[in-house]
């Protein structure tokens, strides 16, 4: 050993040595994201505490000292362990998943589920194969959609009273995501229009659906929806309140539509008149297309927002999930559960919503052509 | 031009229609629309109340009362919603691997979770896993957490205490002063005094001096156990503190992200530059940092600080009496008069996002950058 180390090299022809043991590995990885300074290693000890502190109840309750068998009754449940009583969540489930959607007919909510990703994707993601045909199928989705939850021409109708769960959580959410885009995109152009009363009435559309709360409109659709309409006449209660969401996120779209339309160099517009195109196809062609991808990452925060808002029907008496927590948590059976019912619908939600703002994420890094200096 | 006059045409049929309707609607009911209702007596109590309130107070009232608790919610949410935010999306930043990750979780559930199950998950844990008064948590042996409500000494103000509130807005009117002179001095000089800390001094002391020469003109009421419940002291009740720490929560972690994007937005040249310029760190930070990065933090958190605002009307899916619970809730149900209290809830609502989103135009103006 000791002779190799006296042996000499021509310059450069000595193998590379290996990094200093403190900078690679576990080591070297925890040296620098954890005891860099002082302050870092205290910020590291309150942390580890706080973990401590803080994980272990939390797994103890959810996982360790929980119930996931199939009892009836809470008191049950108190017997077997005394963490969270997931038994509740077991017997709700379908009600969870469907609301009073009959069994027999439940077939037809999983398969327009299922359609819905068929339809989704080749919106989603530009490379899939066939997407042309696809897009068609995405096209007709809606109204195939309507007809196999509500049933008629041969299927057997089902009432929207008996629609509840994440059902009606995606339902209207959906809804009113492919319904407010373009009544968005119209109040945007209205709002950017040189015509003054179109503009006019725009910027009142936006301002008033944007500066009243969500619950208090759908107290409106609930309690006055009745008042404007011609007597006799009769709504459903689900159409109405999905109106209304409609309506609401079409405003906030606006919003961020116009921010998009807003960034557009006046030069585009300009160029677009100097080649003498119309409005119709100058906003087709050279206008939309760029301030739509600018807003894309606003767009789906909003849809966000209004799928997360859809909770609030609950207020109106629709059984979206936390109607039915509600009615659950009335039976004396499952009464005070409520903490293990509200998480699995926070977990419900996180994971959709998360995914979303990926997609989101993905989106923002996908278009940005990096034109503009950062 | 056409196109102008259809529109207008469109509308007006549109509006006609609705109002031909309601007027029918209403005739049909044998009712006339009309605010008359709002002076006779609401007939119902109100659990929190800052002003005077009882059940023969008449609608009106009842509808001051939940504004101003929609506003004690907005304003404790906001303020803590701030802190929150700041303090969160300061340490996102942090190079400490474990804090980065921790805070990145607290801010992805929050955000990514509906504002109305948090309200709902806080109110549960509160009413179901918090003990009974006899076995209140004890904090500092005056306060108390119980299922039933937060109870906190309560100060009770003598006459005299008006003078202290007098030395504050001096004080601080003082200190606004200073500022403007201080920023003048520092333009035409270059030297700088320390006007945070003189400031602060001036908004403490002053206000601490008129209390002591006023002869302290407040005492503390103490929450004490008595029969089954505490008396006494002022109680925060359960269903306010959850609204207001969800609230605070969910909005917080919005202000994080904005926190984080306003702060990652100023470039790191200009840290290297004020470092050249020789400016210590805490200087750099207040100095260059912090200006620039305001301008693109503070018109997104104004927006968030509506949404709050605007959010607070969950307040009726845990009976917290908010004005849409009062005037929108009770008295509606009470009087039956849907058109009449749902317009004054929209205007009310209107009216506070108007005002926020007018002085959001000026401070906007006021930042933006002045190019030469």
């Amino acid at each position: 050993m000791a002779e190799q180390n006296q042996q000499d090299y021509v310059p450069g022809t000595h193998a590379s040595l290996p990094p200093p043991i403190s900078q690679v590995g576990i080591a070297g990885w925890m040296r620098k994201n954890l005891f860099s300074s002082p302050s870092n290693v205290i910020l590291t000890i309150v942390a580890v505490y706080f973990l401590y502190k803080v994980i272990p109840p939390i797994l103890n309750w959810a996982i360790f000292d929980a119930v996931f068998s199939d009892v009836d009754h809470r008191n049950e449940c108190r017997e077997i362990a005394a963490g969270a009583c997931w038994a509740v969540v077991r017997a709700r489930f379908d009600q969870f998943l469907y609301g009073f959607y009959p069994d027999y007919l439940r077939w037809r909510v999983n398969l327009t589920f299922v359609l819905m990703f068929v339809a989704l994707i080749p919106l989603l993601y530009d490379q899939v194969p066939k997407r042309k045909y696809l897009l068609w199928f995405s096209l007709i989705y809606p109204f195939l959609a309507f007809f196999m939850l509500w049933g008629g021409l041969g299927l057997e109708p089902v009432e929207s009273a008996k629609f509840g769960g994440f059902l009606l959580t995606v339902l209207i959410g959906m809804t009113g995501i492919v319904v407010s885009l373009p009544l968005g995109i119209a109040l945007s152009l209205g709002r950017h229009s040189s015509m003054p009363v179109v503009k006019m009435l725009s910027v009142w559309y936006i301002e008033f659906f944007r500066g009243v709360p969500l619950i208090t409109l759908l107290f409106v659709a609930s309690t006055l929806l009745n008042y404007f309409m011609p007597p006799g006449t009769y709504f459903d209660l689900l159409l109405r309140v999905i109106i209304m969401v409609i309506l609401f996120s079409a405003a906030y779209i606006a919003e961020v539509i116009r921010g998009g339309l807003a960034a557009i160099p006046k030069g585009q517009f300009e160029a677009a008149d100097a080649l003498g195109l119309t409005y119709g196809k100058s906003m087709r062609l050279i206008i939309l297309p760029q301030a739509l991808k600018i807003s894309i990452p606003g767009i789906v925060n909003t849809f966000i927002g209004l799928y997360k808002d859809t909770t609030l029907v609950v207020v109106v008496g629709l059984l979206d999930p936390l109607g039915i927590s509600r009615a659950t948590l009335a039976d004396s059976s499952w009464q005070g559960l409520s903490t293990e019912l509200y998480i699995f619908i926070a977990v419900g939600f996180f994971i959709s919503c998360f995914a979303m703002s990926r997609y989101s994420l993905y989106l923002e890094r996908k278009l940005d052509t990096g034109h503009r200096d950062k | 031009m056409i196109i102008q006059i259809m529109v207008i045409v469109i509308v007006l049929t549109l509006l006609g229609f609705f109002i031909r309707n309601t007027l029918n609607n209403l005739e049909l009911l044998g009712r006339e629309a009309g605010y008359g209702f709002l002076f006779t007596p609401s007939n119902y109590d109100i659990n929190q109340h800052l002003i005077e309130y009882n059940s023969r107070s008449t609608h009106l009232r009842a509808t001051i009362v939940g504004l101003i608790n929609t506003g004690l919610v907005a304003i404790c949410g906001i303020v803590l919603a701030t802190i929150i935010g700041f303090v969160a999306g300061v340490l996102r930043l942090s190079s400490n691997f474990l804090i980065n990750r921790i805070v990145y979780a607290f801010v992805e559930f929050s955000r990514n979770v509906p504002v109305l199950l948090w309200i709902l998950l806080w109110h549960g844990v509160m009413v179901h896993s918090l003990p009974h008064p006899k076995q209140a948590v004890t904090i500092a042996d005056v306060s108390f957490l119980t299922n039933r409500g937060f109870y906190v000494p309560k100060p009770l103000l003598e006459p005299m205490f008006w003078w202290v509130a007098v030395a504050l807005v001096i004080g601080i009117a003082g200190a606004a002063m200073f500022a403007r002179y201080s920023q003048k001095r520092q333009e035409a000089t270059g030297q700088r005094y320390p006007v945070i800390w003189i400031n602060s001094a001036v908004i403490i002391v002053l206000p601490l001096l008129a209390y002591w020469m006023a002869g302290s003109p407040a005492t503390l009421e103490m929450p004490v156990f008595k029969g089954f419940n505490f008396q006494g002291g002022l109680v925060l009740t359960p269903e306010f503190l959850a609204l207001t720490l969800a609230l605070a929560v969910y909005t917080g972690a919005f202000i994080a992200e904005i926190v984080r994007a306003g702060i990652l937005a100023v470039s790191h040249g200009q840290t290297e530059a004020a470092y050249a310029l020789g400016l210590k760190s805490n200087w750099t930070m207040r100095l260059v940092i912090l200006p620039q990065a305001l301008r693109v933090i503070v018109p997104p958190m104004i927006s968030q600080y509506l949404n709050l605002t605007k959010n607070s009307s969950l307040a009726i899916a845990v009976g917290y009496m908010d004005v849409v619970a009062t005037i929108g809730g009770i008295s509606l149900n009470q009087t039956g008069r849907a058109l009449e209290c749902m317009s004054i809830v929209l205007s009310i609502y209107l009216c506070i996002s108007l005002l926020i989103s007018a002085f959001m135009n000026w401070y906007n103006k006021k930042i933006s950058l002045v190019e030469r």
